[in-house]
């Protein structure tokens, strides 16, 4: 008893945030510059369909209950719809599109509802389709490291399954314990173990989807090697609900690695983090779990509202480095051989490093925390871009002096890993003409520097608009096609990814 | 200046989920991440300050425990402890040692170092005894401040804030003392690179029980160690909304 209530405290007990949430959204219809599809409102009838389907509980109509499903993680949209869905298998999902397909009826598939560019949040009155209550896990084959499950499975309850089996699913980011892996295939998440894992291209190895028209279409073969025909199933991997829902998902899953190491340095100038990252390529690349950077105001702001400390005092620039092996001694050899010579080298000012878990959770709070901060910081426009490494932190220098006072926070950090890098600007508060001062001008830079304005949180509602700024007409046209054909009445997550 | 003896156990991480062993004769330890004993760190940390401040002359870090037990050693070394003595006790023997065994050898190390004040964690994670700092005060006559929360050095004397029932208590004690560190004493620091790097050239002592004359044979035997009840998490939440909500979302009404 007692050391359950020591573990808790120690777990909990130091950190309190004591700060106030920002008030309700506008709705986005009223904030943006978007016009309702030509789609049926759901009435009387419609709603029938679905309680004999589904039943009473398993459909939300009231508003405070909508509320969650409406307004996205950021607070920064609101969606009008009067309606949730809870199918918990594929014929039930298969079924509601049919409906709504034959009906006219706009859908948003939802999973954990932490995409951060408004790709599951209504815009209009869509029918929110949520994936919450297909949360069972349905089979692992433990030799291969299999894991099939429902697309509603909580991220981190999936680890936390495979941890009690030695495996590790090979996908981490900090929104783990809301979102879905539903909504990480259809976002193609990337997160925080690409470096060593690769994306979901690579560990998708199978899924089922269903498509506006309710066909249910069966990619579960799950072979490592499989060259029959057309790979289908990628058009799932990243497309956002705008193609069909995914229902289920096969992941390969590798052995949990035995050993754990985690960095965290002071350095001088972005350039010694580039140094620092060669060098950590060259001492342990085949370790490497990830390569993580973060700017001086990114660690104050985190620091500073969240109640949570730098364990080595400030400085410039932050790398926290995570290294992952299956033999403790030689890790830490590598890792303690290659901090010395960085320190010798002068590459880094300072630093600790630790093998202890619950001190490496500690230093991830920082840079995993610090999205949680944003909502103490006024408005904050966020930006998730691809830079190669020379430029990376080049854009967040120029966006700090294209907004001179006009923000009190130009912030950046990242996965430098995969030359990903998250660029915020904080404001006082959200207006149309702040977005178009900054976009597309912050969109033009990153073209300059030949970088991708979206990098892993998609193009959803929020990015939609610039997708031409990426792609050519002829790739843009050939997805048009692609959506025609898979939904022609265009009822699956209208106004996102295409507009 | 006081010369200070800190106690620091090798125990299990705490994030680490303890698996007990199929025969139930204890925990699952092999290939287990282990750590210091989160409040023998506390206590690190505060004789470290009291270093800082040039309350303390030298910190002794002591641990009994395999051979492994250098590694916390090596922590507390690299935190800012002077030296660090490792007192070996493995295989069966460690299984069964107990804070009386402990207690008697932290004793005659305090003898040993002409220590004169001693501060060690309230309890450690794994057995969860509370023993520790209590017998090393009757084994030397020494007066004792248990679960401190604050320590305030005076000359010749400390003031000690210690946490209790729903309350906090305030007591005067004359060095030499035993104080065992609670929770909210301090929050350990990480150890800098630097640190961790000089902490490799600082002495560490390798002795036995024997050496120091105390018998650590088993007082105790283990019948059964089994796994709590298993039951399912549990949630608070704010209000009777929420709780329908959270009903509702479950599909439960
Ligand atoms: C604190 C925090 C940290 C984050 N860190 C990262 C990070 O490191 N890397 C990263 O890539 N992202 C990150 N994100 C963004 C987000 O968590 C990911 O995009 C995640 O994959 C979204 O999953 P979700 O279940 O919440 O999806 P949702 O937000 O519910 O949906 C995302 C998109 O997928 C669609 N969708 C959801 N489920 C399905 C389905 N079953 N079938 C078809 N379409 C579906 C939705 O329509 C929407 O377009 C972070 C978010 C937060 C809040």
């Amino acid at each position: 008893m007692l050391k359950n209530v020591s573990r808790a405290l120690l777990r909990e007990g130091r950190k309190v945030y004591k700060h106030k949430l920002h008030s309700k959204p506008n709705f986005t219809k009223n904030n943006y510059d978007v016009v309702r599809g030509n789609y049926n409102y759901v009435e009387e009838e419609h709603l029938n369909y679905f309680r004999s389907l589904l039943g009473e509980s398993r459909i939300f109509t009231d508003l405070s209950d909508l509320e969650k499903y409406n307004v996205d993680w950021n607070r920064y949209l609101r969606g009008a719809s009067q309606i949730v869905l809870k199918p918990k298998t594929t014929e039930e999902v298969s079924k509601i599109l049919t409906f709504c397909n034959h009906h006219r009826l706009a859908v948003s598939p939802q999973g954990g509802h932490t995409g951060m560019v408004g790709g599951a949040t209504p815009v209009f009155d869509e029918v929110i389709i949520s994936t919450e209550l297909m949360n069972e896990i349905i089979s692992l084959d433990e030799k291969a490291g299999i894991l099939t499950c429902l697309a509603g499975c909580v991220l981190q309850n999936l680890d936390e399954y495979l941890a009690e089996r030695n495996l590790i699913f090979p996908l981490d980011l900090g929104a783990k314990g809301s979102c879905q892996i539903g909504g990480n295939v259809s976002t193609n998440a990337g997160g925080l173990r690409v470096l060593k894992y690769g994306n979901l291209h690579g560990n998708v190895l199978g899924l089922e989807a269903v498509q506006a028209n309710g066909v249910v279409l069966d990619f579960l073969t799950c072979h490592k090697k499989d060259n029959t025909g057309y790979h289908l199933k990628h058009l799932f991997i990243g497309s956002e609900g705008t193609l069909g829902v995914v229902t289920k998902v096969a992941v390969q899953c590798k052995l949990r690695p035995k050993s754990l190491h985690v960095a965290f340095l002071g350095l001088q100038s972005f350039d010694k983090v580039l140094q620092t990252f060669y060098k950590a390529k060259q001492d342990m690349d085949e370790i490497l779990t990830a390569f993580e950077v973060i700017d001086a105001p990114s660690m104050d702001l985190v620091t500073s509202k969240l109640e949570l400390e730098s364990p080595i005092g400030d400085y410039p620039f932050y790398v926290l480095i995570e290294t992952t092996g299956s033999n403790e001694e030689h890790d830490e050899e590598k890792v303690n051989q290659f901090l010395e010579s960085c320190l010798k080298k002068h590459h880094i000012l300072n630093g600790t490093v630790t093998g202890e878990i619950s001190k490496a959770r500690g230093i991830w709070q920082l840079r995993e925390k610090i999205p949680e901060a944003f909502k103490y910081d006024g408005y904050v426009f966020m930006y998730d871009i691809s830079l190669p490494l020379d430029h990376y932190y080049k854009l967040v220098d120029d966006m700090r002096e294209y907004m001179g006072d006009k923000s009190h926070r130009v912030y950046g950090f990242g996965h430098i890993g995969d030359g990903n890098i998250h660029l915020q600007i904080s404001v006082k508060e959200f207006s149309p003409e702040m977005k178009s001062f900054i976009e597309p001008y912050i969109f033009h830079q990153t073209k300059k520097y030949n970088g991708s304005i979206s990098a892993e949180h998609g193009m959803g509602f929020l990015k939609a608009k610039y997708l031409h700024m990426m792609k050519t007409p002829e790739t843009i046209n050939l997805m048009k096609n692609v959506k025609q054909m898979m939904d022609p009445n265009g009822i699956l997550n209208p106004y996102k990814v295409l507009v | 200046m006081a010369r200070v003896l800190v106690g620091v156990k090798r125990v299990i991480d705490y994030a680490v989920k303890i698996r007990v062993k199929p025969d139930k004769t204890g925990v699952v330890t092999d290939g287990v991440k282990h750590s210091m004993n989160p409040f023998d760190e506390i206590a690190v940390e505060e004789a470290v300050r009291m270093k800082e401040k040039k309350l303390a002359s030298e910190i002794i870090a002591v641990s009994c425990g395999p051979t492994q037990a250098q590694d916390v050693i090596r922590t507390a070394l690299a935190m800012g402890v002077d030296k660090g003595i490792h007192v070996e006790v493995s295989g069966a023997e460690y299984e069964t040692l107990q804070p009386i065994h402990v207690s008697k050898i932290l004793a005659k190390l305090t003898e040993k170092e002409k220590a004169d004040m001693i501060i060690v964690g309230k309890q450690a994670i794994d057995d969860d005894s509370n023993q520790t700092a209590q017998m090393t005060a009757a084994a030397l006559d020494w007066p004792q401040a248990t679960f401190a929360s604050k320590i305030e050095n005076g000359d010749k004397e400390i003031t000690v804030t210690r946490e209790v029932d729903g309350g906090l208590e305030t007591i005067k004690c004359k060095l030499p003392a035993v104080i065992s560190a609670d929770l909210r004493l301090n929050e350990p620091r990480y150890a800098t690179l630097p640190n961790i790097m000089k902490a490799k050239k600082k002495p560490i002592t390798k002795m036995t029980p024997k050496d120091l004359g105390v018998d650590v044979s088993p007082r105790i035997t283990v019948v059964s160690v089994e796994d709590p009840p298993v039951r399912q998490a549990g949630a608070i939440l704010p209000d009777v909304d929420a709780l329908v909500g959270k009903l509702k979302e479950g599909g439960h009404i």
